[in-house]
């Protein structure tokens, strides 16, 4: 087995919304931060993983380095629905794992529209929407939390209780966009998009980057770098499995189960050694899902988790401390390692007011419709 | 005077023959026996080619899962039940429940629903041609 990878630099930028500005600019920006974090310059790193999903096509990462210095390295720009961002991280890493460089950046970076996402359709004929059901997120993810509901019970109000914590993390984080307490009846009371979810508890379309700087433990070493690095204990990706409802019915369910197998394999370790977690929330229904999926409890104890508070701040396994998807906002390409930056101020125990004490090793979770899930587990040094 | 133009199907597994009702047509894997909407050639189950038959699909089934929609793009009337249904015999399908009342405590995990086929709503392409579309509503005995 090769020597261990690092994080040995990252951050984000607070995240809001930036219409007059660029996407390479948001992502040089914390391109910046992270290369300060680390107390380097962008001419030590060797190769950049860029991940955008808005603007696949346009060479975001090298509109970066036209930003923040063109040293000539090469550039890969990734697209991975909403794993974007930790997709290139996890390929950031296996360079490294690899041993073809010692030091390397993944950053993320989206501009984000205000409304609805999904439901495109287009082709050929007339439009679907409405006429063969619904295929806007807020509707699919009902639909998947319902899942649940129609083999647990789980309810309309367990959904909610889910936003109404990461709102209240979210307080906590001046990072996130919103900074608000939501009282239950508020979240249940807000204006209904797609039974059960309703408006707080459906993601922030925000505007945001996120970078990070990876390293050999040599490099990390040789360069007076270990005492704030974060390790990385386990990096897996996986796709959709075949399922019986695909045609109809994405399932968020399989390939977050098959990569968290993987995450816990490579790290060695299983649910209960997890301190804190940070996973993708788009809406509050996922969240219950990933409880189960993640093996942070029992098939059909999620509802009981939400309701006892143990997946709050001083909880069992706080999740989504940051604010997550609902309340820190939710720019695709970004998210990936954003959540990857939490965990690690967390585990560097930076956190402030946040912060998870006592936290050795974390979890990051996004997944992509599509699809793409992809996991990385943390370990405080 | 031009013949006045016959409705099209909204999909291509709506299946409208001259004679007789219109049903749903799954494409069933000759080796793994999975079903899928809309023709193809390999099977994404077990990665069998070129080994499909079509099968008539029941109009009888059960609501799988449901979302109430109450926003949606500009110019969709609002609300409706996005469901998806498991149909007997085989075969999942999406689309609106109807028939009922747009409201959680009526609409059943399980229920039996029953497949039926209308106007899609009035929407017409850019030709002018209308449309036949599927729907489901509550099979009540
Ligand atoms: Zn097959």
């Amino acid at each position: 087995m090769s020597e261990d990878v690092y994080v040995v630099g990252i951050d984000m930028i607070k995240f809001g919304r930036f219409p007059e500005r660029s996407v390479p600019n948001l992502a040089a920006e914390s391109a910046l931060l992270a290369l300060d974090d680390a107390g380097l310059k962008i001419q030590d790193i060797q190769a950049l993983w860029s991940g955008n999903l808005g603007q696949a096509g346009a060479m975001v990462g090298q509109r970066m380095l036209q930003e923040i210095g063109q040293t000539g390295i090469p550039v890969v720009n990734v697209a991975n629905a909403c794993a974007t961002g930790a997709t290139a991280f996890r390929d950031a890493w296996m360079s490294v794992k690899a041993g073809v460089y010692d030091l390397v950046m993944a950053v993320g970076a989206e501009q984000m529209g205000k409304g609805l996402l999904g439901g495109g359709g287009g082709g050929k004929g007339i439009p679907k929407e409405g006429l063969l059901g619904s295929g806007l997120m807020p509707a699919v993810f009902a639909e998947a939390g319902h899942e649940h509901s129609a083999k647990y019970g789980t309810t309309f109000e367990q959904f909610a209780k889910v936003s109404v914590k990461n709102h209240h993390h979210s307080t906590l984080n001046p990072k996130a966009m919103y900074q608000k307490e939501t009282p239950l009846e508020m979240v249940m009371g807000s204006e209904m998009i797609a039974y059960p979810n309703t408006k707080l508890m459906c993601s922030v379309n925000v505007d945001g980057s996120a970078a990070a700087v990876i390293a050999s433990e040599k490099k990390a070493k040789e360069l007076g770098l270990m005492d704030r690095a974060v390790r990385i204990k386990a990096s897996a990706l996986a796709s959709d499995p075949w399922q019986e409802r695909d045609l109809v019915m994405p399932d968020v369910n399989t390939c977050t189960r098959i990569a968290v197998k993987s995450a816990y394999e490579q790290a060695g370790c299983g649910p209960d050694d997890i301190d804190l977690v940070e996973l993708h929330d788009c809406f509050a229904t996922a969240e219950i899902l990933h409880y189960e999926n993640l093996g942070l409890c029992g098939d059909g104890e999620a509802g009981k988790m939400i309701d006892e508070g143990a997946t709050a701040l001083g909880g069992k396994t706080p999740v989504n401390v940051s604010g997550g998807l609902l309340s820190k906002g939710h720019p695709l390409g970004a998210t990936g390692i954003a959540n990857i930056y939490e965990v690690s101020t967390h585990l560097r125990g930076e956190a402030g007011k946040r912060q998870v004490e006592g936290a050795r090793m974390g979890m990051t979770h996004v997944i992509g419709l599509g699809s793409a899930c992809a996991i990385h587990i943390l370990e405080k040094v | 005077m031009a013949e006045e133009a016959q409705p099209l199907p909204v999909v291509s597994y709506l299946k409208l023959p001259e004679n007789g009702d219109p049903y749903l047509e799954g494409q069933k894997c000759g080796s793994c026996g999975s079903i899928f909407l809309g023709e193809r050639e390999v099977c994404s189950k077990c990665g069998t080619r070129g080994s499909f038959d079509a099968v008539k699909l029941s109009n009888q089934g059960k609501l799988y899962v449901y979302s109430i929609v109450h926003r949606s793009f500009p110019g969709i009337e609002v609300p409706y039940v996005s469901a998806i249904v498991d149909l007997d015999g085989g075969g999942t399908v999406k689309g609106n429940l109807i028939g009922i009342d747009p409201d959680p405590e009526k609409i059943q995990f399980g229920m039996p629903v029953e497949v039926v086929y209308q106007d899609a709503l009035g929407r017409k392409d850019r030709e002018g041609n209308s449309y036949i579309s599927y729907f489901f509503q509550p099979a009540n005995g």
